[in-house]
């Protein structure tokens, strides 16, 4: 079983300077697992706490996968997995109080269980 | 392209705007203004859809393009990338322009790189457009 995984420019110096790598895996977390033993500290650029880092966006083939059920997703054999950096940002210091500030943060980043 | 930028932010004012200048990969010159959905429409912070991320992202691979700036307005304070804008800056080799629409009739256009949490001003020269 195994996938392509294109890699963007902020992540390559993990992977070498590669592009495009090849992983194993039946679902996205197997994928990245391997994907970190294979070049290591890229786990943690896409996992953190058990979920998706929310400043990384992974697509298999068309989906953004927080829409298909986040590390959980179900991948087939040459399946294209994508990964971009999540292009976002904002004045929250605009906002009075800093726990909403981190609350609106959370918020916009998609990220559940 | 500055006035398409600025003219995007104040259009979208009181929310933040957001978008991209790809030009040819490896140039680091800005060629085509892209505009793009704020996918949280909200004043203080902003967020490419992801699927139109995507297409944009294929449509530039295919074109042997990159994107050269990233922009965003802040509509009730300065020009200055914020914590957040910090956190999320996930182009090294970007311009990341800010715009302030807080004044009605004056905008400031400023421009930093931010590498592994670090920014850099620089200083914005602007250019007669070469684009049709």
């Amino acid at each position: 079983m195994s996938v392509t995984v294109s890699v963007p420019t902020i992540l390559r110096p993990q992977t070498k300077g590669e592009k495009s790598v090849t992983a194993a895996g039946t679902t996205l977390a197997e994928v990245i697992t391997d994907l970190d033993a294979r070049y290591a500290g890229l786990g943690d650029k896409l996992v953190r706490d058990g979920a998706l880092h929310r400043f990384v966006n992974i697509y298999v083939n068309d989906e953004d996968v927080r829409f298909t059920g986040g590390l959980e997703t179900s991948l087939a054999d040459g399946d294209q997995v994508t990964i971009l950096p999540a292009v976002a940002g904002g004045d929250s210091s605009a906002l009075v109080a800093g726990g909403a500030s981190s609350a609106m943060v959370a918020g916009g980043s998609g990220v559940s269980g | 392209m500055v006035e398409a930028i600025v003219a995007h932010a104040r259009a979208d004012h009181p929310d933040e705007a957001c978008g991209i200048i790809a030009g040819p990969a490896g140039s680091d010159v800005p060629t085509r203004v892209i505009p793009m959905m704020n996918a949280e429409r909200s004043p203080t912070f902003y967020r490419f859809d992801s699927l139109e991320q995507l297409k944009l992202y294929r449509e530039l691979d295919e074109r042997d393009e990159e994107v050269v700036v990233v922009y965003h307005s802040h509509t009730a304070t300065e020009a200055y990338p914020s914590r957040t804008d910090i956190a999320y800056a996930g182009e090294p080799q970007a311009h990341y322009v800010l715009v302030s629409t807080r004044e009605p009739a004056t905008q400031e256009f400023r421009s930093y790189r931010i590498v592994d949490g670090v920014v850099t001003e620089e200083d914005v020269e602007i250019t007669r457009s070469t684009a049709p």
